[in-house]
């Protein structure tokens, strides 16, 4: 009955800027004097907006039909029509469960920032923006509208670790913001040359056309850099660490758990199927990148005198998987690599919410400073241990079946990718279980602890909430994949067939 | 209904005692989790009778875990009588290790935890058990991998309990690494992770070549290796059993369930559920057969020094996985099992001996300061006794005089052990790789597990006390919930081998392994009629079928004993050789004799040392000498290991850390050019307002302006 709302995908993109432009009228309405309503006013309007945001993401799913390969819920507003520009929303089944994803986090997000004290109405907007901006990402079906939302959310993101992060918020908001624009401009060139080649930038037509082979490094090379950076693959993966430590924690929950996916998501709607020749001749490439990301940031991890450093280089370790197994281009490798996105997105954004659990009481997040904490707070301790043990990939969490279903993938191409993946997921339990054992148990040596309590009912909701969503899908991994299928059945064959067409000539 | 119950009953119990445990109580958790483990355990010796004796095999499907193209894995419960036996196995120790923990833990403060962890370990091995695909089977195996984890730290206080317990996690993730990669391979050359589609395409795939570490090895030899490697992890085997010495840190009751008689024997399990691959796979099946020879050995001479208690019975059990795995790297599948069997009786009841032992002490574990226990506990010396003539295969082997057949009984060890050992010699005449070592290594083992099995008993129990006498007087035997289940485990290390040999590796074995497991050549050589018989009847077929088969072979084979005279002896066996090695399979008297006389001498090696020159092995231990520190430091390996992986991968971290990151990425990338765009920002930043995010509007403005006016004028054009 909703299938004639064809504007509901714009709907869903701009009912969180709606939300902003009340907050903000709301802020700028409010006397000085009662900051403190203004404060409680904006949470609740962004909780409630993001609470709508995902009903209508929920409509949208259930509007979504998974047999039907190409993009559904097409929106087109004609805009410099000579030009082929426009505006055009659509998703299909490889963006649709992203933006299931952001929505269910945003939600979480503002739960968790209960600890943000200053400036309460300004971080509201800048995480609805973003919000608008991120979905808007995996919307968008015309190059402009794209790049716009793409870079854009750059913005607000660099404006929540600028303003309310850690006492380093400069320089790791400046690295952050140097890193990706590096990438983007290129991208952006890229792009322009796309347009003037096949004069459009409608990405259905796009998906079609027939990109010289030549051409098509060069424009490999431009998206690889944007999107590399985002993912964030070795060796522009430095941002990420900084960028984590500093963020506010609901930053770093939207950071690892959707923007991360965005370089991910590129790949597989730009990189794959617009340039198959060029992905296939550097696959090589991003597989040597993948393992030594997985092995090297591993062992780093391992060395973090920093929990959430240490989450961080295990979020780049994580992402190998995911580029590893987009472009082992076989149904278990990209699937796998789907499925990968989405559970890291729970798993990474739970335990970023672990350590702000922490970090909110003691505000500090040196491993060295805990120890001990199961004796005063049991209820964490297990939930924290849920989650290191999927982020170790555990069978039965959602963590397994990414890894094992890119490795399965990836050892379908050659035995050494399968074989250094596997040896990272040795590492991860290591660094995962150390920082465990010296975060949670042993003796409480630490007397600042003595009076740190247990998780409070919000953040017990919140992190059950992600519980339950990492174990249903670790047990029944079809519910991801089944949405999936067609689409990536569909970017395989074409691949397939465009390699095959190449080779013939 | 009732496979579903046993499976997932303890998975139900153990999510009440952990998540719940605090509101209903420690009482109200152990009750929860006993009722349904015992219910599990009672509903499998229904099934085991239905399966294994009844020959109703079944597979039920539950659910899909994951589809993705042919990638296609499902939850499943599979009852064939490999997995009957293993359910009652598992959750026969398992209950009475849940009933045995109500003694044993009623001090704990963390019960209904501890509780929890145990029947989660159970669901999670019977998943592995139970398992129809290789894919649910490493669900299982990481799963008890977890319950393991949680149960050697359980007492996380203790900094050497959490170390010991991510060592373990660690050492069985290198292994499960191979396992990994084996399932990968698998699914690349066979297209699917089934049992049932991968065995029965084995034979397909006998040229198949992959690459594998810039080498091309055979595909079924690469898969059957790298699965072995997970099974080393899991089962401890020479190169990766660094962990489960350590893993004796967490309580007993976990040690004698987990640490003896189910999850370490998983890799044991693996092998002989995956044995059409290690059929196919000669050059693997050596490594396993040396790999677990060598063990069996190495690790017998590491429990010559030891003077923990439950680490002597830790080694003990490394050294009895070795034997299990020489079997199956033989092909001896159905004798591994057996010993797989028997040995969890007797190993089981060996650990919670000991545990009573300790609890009698109040924790104490060290056994130079133990001695002369059998007057204070003497239940507790009886059935460590009992446990000790099951392990080191007490019996008599079967003699002739005067034309009558006497002999051939013992405890348990004496039928699985000794039949491990002499077909290992059988083995050897037919020329099998190694099989001859194995079987040298098999009597030097058996009399060094003898030896230090009675070193055990005699510095626990005999002598004089050599601890504080306040401890020594206030020592007593537990009460009946711990004593109750070491009772019923001891009746299973005295009977269980006699009882179960026909079914096993006798005459029955045809019909009871069905198409679970080949009977092995001692069956088919000393009863080829039932062989025939069962081959007749369908082997693959509908082993119901088999089984009416075997019956009748049974009757065929009362006339044919009475026309020829004499059928299993000497003569027919002659006969039998000529065509089939496997026939008339009888080892010489010698070497059935080998293994009791070296367990004799063991057993008074031992009391020399031990009883006649009582603070012999003491003083010798002090004088120690190179070989003593050398056994005593377990040949060194965790000194190694430290050296190599810990401290290596800690420097490769810093490395990359330090340096990679740091200095060269960073270093040459944005900071130097952050360095350079910051002074010339600053030089500029009089004018401007100086707030980064201005810049980045700015920027973002000009890039969207730049495209416009490229799109305006292309569009102009």
């Amino acid at each position: 009955m909703f299938g004639e709302i064809e504007s509901l995908l714009t709907v869903l993109t701009f009912v969180p800027t709606l939300g902003a432009l009340v907050i903000a009228v709301l802020r700028f309405t409010t006397r000085p004097e009662n900051q403190d309503i203004t404060d409680r006013n904006s949470r609740a309007v962004a909780f409630w907006t993001t609470i709508i945001t995902f009903g209508i993401s929920c409509l949208m799913l259930w509007e979504f039909d998974p047999s039907i390969s190409g993009f559904q819920m097409i929106h087109e507003v004609t805009w410099l029509e000579q030009i082929g520009l426009g505006y055009r929303m659509g998703v299909d089944g490889i963006s649709v469960l992203f933006v299931m994803l952001t929505t269910f986090l945003m939600p979480i997000c503002i739960l968790a920032s209960g600890a943000i004290k200053n400036r309460v109405a300004d971080y509201m907007i800048a995480f609805l923006l973003l919000e608008t901006l991120m979905i808007g990402v995996f919307t968008a079906l015309d190059l402009v509208l794209f790049y716009i939302f793409f870079e854009g959310g750059l913005i607000p993101m660099f404006i929540i670790i600028g303003v309310w992060g850690g006492q380093n918020r400069v320089y790791a908001a400046f690295k952050f913001f140097l890193y990706t624009l590096f990438g983007s401009v290129l991208m952006l060139v890229a792009m322009i040359f796309m347009f003037l080649e096949a004069s459009t930038t409608n990405i259905i037509t796009l998906l079609d056309h027939p990109f010289d082979i030549d051409v098509q490094n060069w424009l490999w090379l431009a998206f690889f850099a944007s999107f590399a950076v985002k993912m964030p693959m070795w060796p522009v993966h430095t941002w990420l660490p900084d960028a984590h430590v500093q963020a506010p924690t609901a930053g770093s929950v939207i950071l690892a758990g959707v923007l991360l996916k965005m370089g991910g998501y590129g790949f597989l709607r730009f990189s794959l199927p617009m340039f198959p020749n060029a992905s296939d001749y550097f696959a090589p490439l991003v597989f040597a990148l993948s393992i030594i990301a997985i092995i090297y940031t591993s062992l780093v991890a391992f060395r973090q005198t920093d929990i959430k450093k240490l989450i961080a280089y295990s979020s780049v370790a994580h992402m190998g998987f995911v580029t590893m197994g987009l472009f082992a281009m076989n149904e278990t490798g990209v699937q796998g690599a789907i499925f990968q996105m989405i559970s890291h997105g729970f798993i990474s954004g739970a335990l970023f919410l672990c350590v702000g659990v922490i970090y909110d009481r003691m505000h500090t997040r040196e491993i060295a400073f805990y120890g001990g904490l199961v004796h005063r707070m049991p209820v964490y301790a297990a939930i924290f241990a849920l989650f290191t043990m999927a982020n170790v990939g555990l069978p039965g969490t959602s963590g397994f079946v990414g890894e094992i279903m890119t490795m399965v993938g990836a050892y379908q191409v050659s035995w050494w990718i399968a074989t250094g993946a596997a040896a990272g997921v040795i590492l991860s339990a290591m660094y995962m279980l150390t920082v465990y054992r010296n975060v949670v148990f042993g003796e409480m040596t630490n007397p600042k602890l003595e009076t740190i309590t247990d998780v409070d009912m919000k953040e017990a909701g919140m992190l059950g909430i992600l519980a339950i969503a990492t174990l249903v899908l670790g047990v029944s991994s079809t519910l991801v994949t089944d949405v999936t299928a067609a689409s990536v059945d569909n970017l395989i064959s074409n691949y397939q067939a465009a390699l095959e067409a190449a080779a013939a000539q | 209904m009732a496979p579903i119950i046993v499976v997932f009953g303890p998975l139900l119990a153990s999510i009440i005692a952990g998540i719940f445990g605090n509101i209903i109580g420690h009482r109200a958790s152990q009750i929860v989790t006993t009722f349904f483990v015992v219910l599990a355990a009672a509903l499998s010796w229904y099934l085991f009778f239905d399966v294994a004796m009844g020959g109703h095999t079944q597979t039920i499907e539950l659910a899909t875990w994951m589809s993705v193209g042919n990638f296609d894995v499902s939850w499943d419960i599979k009852l064939d009588t490999l997995s009957a036996t293993m359910l009652i196995v598992v959750n026969t120790v398992s209950a009475l290790v849940h009933i045995y923990s109500w003694g044993y833990m009623s001090h704990d403060p963390h019960r209904a935890r501890f509780f929890s962890y145990l029947s989660l370990f159970t669901f999670a091995m019977l998943m592995l058990v139970t398992s129809d695909n290789f894919l649910q089977l490493f669900f299982g195996w990481e799963g008890v991998g977890l319950a393991s984890y949680l149960l050697i730290g359980f007492w996380y206080k203790k900094k050497s309990a959490n170390d010991a317990a991510i060592k373990a996690f660690v050492t069985n993730r290198v292994g499960d690494f191979g396992f990994a990669l084996g399932i990968m391979a698998l699914f690349h050359v066979f297209g699917s992770v089934d049992f049932d589609v991968v065995f029965s395409h084995v034979a397909d795939h006998s040229e198949t070549v992959l690459a594998f570490a810039g080498m091309e090895f055979n595909a079924i030899e690469l898969i059957a290796f790298l699965l072995f490697i997970g099974a080393m992890g899991k089962s401890a085997q020479f190169f990766l059993h660094v962990w489960l010495p350590d893993a004796m840190e967490g309580p007993t009751p976990v040690s004698a369930l987990i640490h003896a008689a189910t999850m370490v024997t998983a890799g044991v399990f693996l092998v002989c559920r995956a044995f059409p691959i290690y059929e196919a796979a000669p050059a693997a099946s050596a490594i396993v057969t040396v790999i677990g020879a060598t063990t069996a050995i190495f690790a017998a001479t590491i429990g010559l020094a030891q003077n923990d208690i439950k680490r002597v019975v830790a080694y003990s059990t490394c050294s009895q996985l070795g034997y299990m795995f020489f079997a199956a790297g033989l092909g001896l599948y159905s004798a591994a099992m057996f010993h797989l069997f028997t040995h969890a009786f007797f190993k089981a009841l060996l650990f919670l001996g000991c545990g009573a032992v300790i609890h009698g002490l109040h924790d104490e574990q060290d056994m130079r300061k133990m001695g002369g226990l059998y007057k204070m506990m003497p239940m507790t010396w009886v059935l460590m006794l009992i446990g000790t003539l099951a392990l080191t295969g007490v019996g008599i082997p079967p003699f002739t005089i005067g034309g009558m057949e006497l002999g051939g009984f013992g405890f348990a060890g004496f039928y699985s052990k000794d039949m491990i050992i002499e077909e290992a010699f059988m083995m050897g005449q037919e020329g099998k790789f190694f099989a001859m070592g194995a079987f040298w290594i098999g009597i030097g083992a058996a009399l060094l597990t003898s030896f230090y099995s009675w070193r055990l008993i005699f510095m626990t129990f005999h002598g004089s006390f050599r601890g504080k006498q306040k401890d020594y007087e206030h020592a007593h035997d537990s009460g009946w919930v711990m004593t109750g289940p070491l009772v019923l485990l001891a009746i299973g290390a005295v009977f269980a081998g006699a009882f179960f040999k026909d079914s096993f590796v006798g005459k029955d074995a045809f019909a009871y392994w069905g198409d679970s497991l080949p009977a092995g050549p001692y069956a088919e050589g000393n009863y080829p009629e039932y062989a025939e018989a069962y081959a007749s009847g369908g082997y693959g077929g509908d082993a119901h079928a088999a089984d009416d088969h075997g019956e009748a072979a049974a009757d065929d084979h009362a006339a044919d004993t009475h026309a020829d005279a004499g059928y299993g002896d000497a003569a027919h066996g002659d006969e039998a050789h000529g065509d089939d090695g496997h026939h008339g399979h009888h080892p010489p008297t010698w070497v059935l004799w080998a293994p009791f006389i070296v367990t004799w001498l063991g057993f008074g090696l031992a009391w020399w040392f031990y009883v006649t020159k009582e603070g012999l092995g003491a003083r010798i231990a002090a004088n120690g000498g190179p070989v003593h520190a050398f056994l005593s430091n377990k040949w060194y390996f965790d000194e190694m290991y430290n050296f190599v992986f810990v401290k290596g991968s800690k420097a490769l971290g810093d490395l990359f850390w330090k340096v990679g990151d740091v200095r060269i990425i960073d270093g040459f990338g944005p900071n130097g050019f952050a360095a350079t765009a910051m002074a010339t920002a600053r030089r500029v930043a009089r004018a401007q307002s100086g707030f980064l995010y201005h810049y980045a509007f700015v920027m973002l403005i000009g890039v969207l302006g730049f495209t416009l006016w490229i799109v305006a004028g292309a569009g102009g054009n």
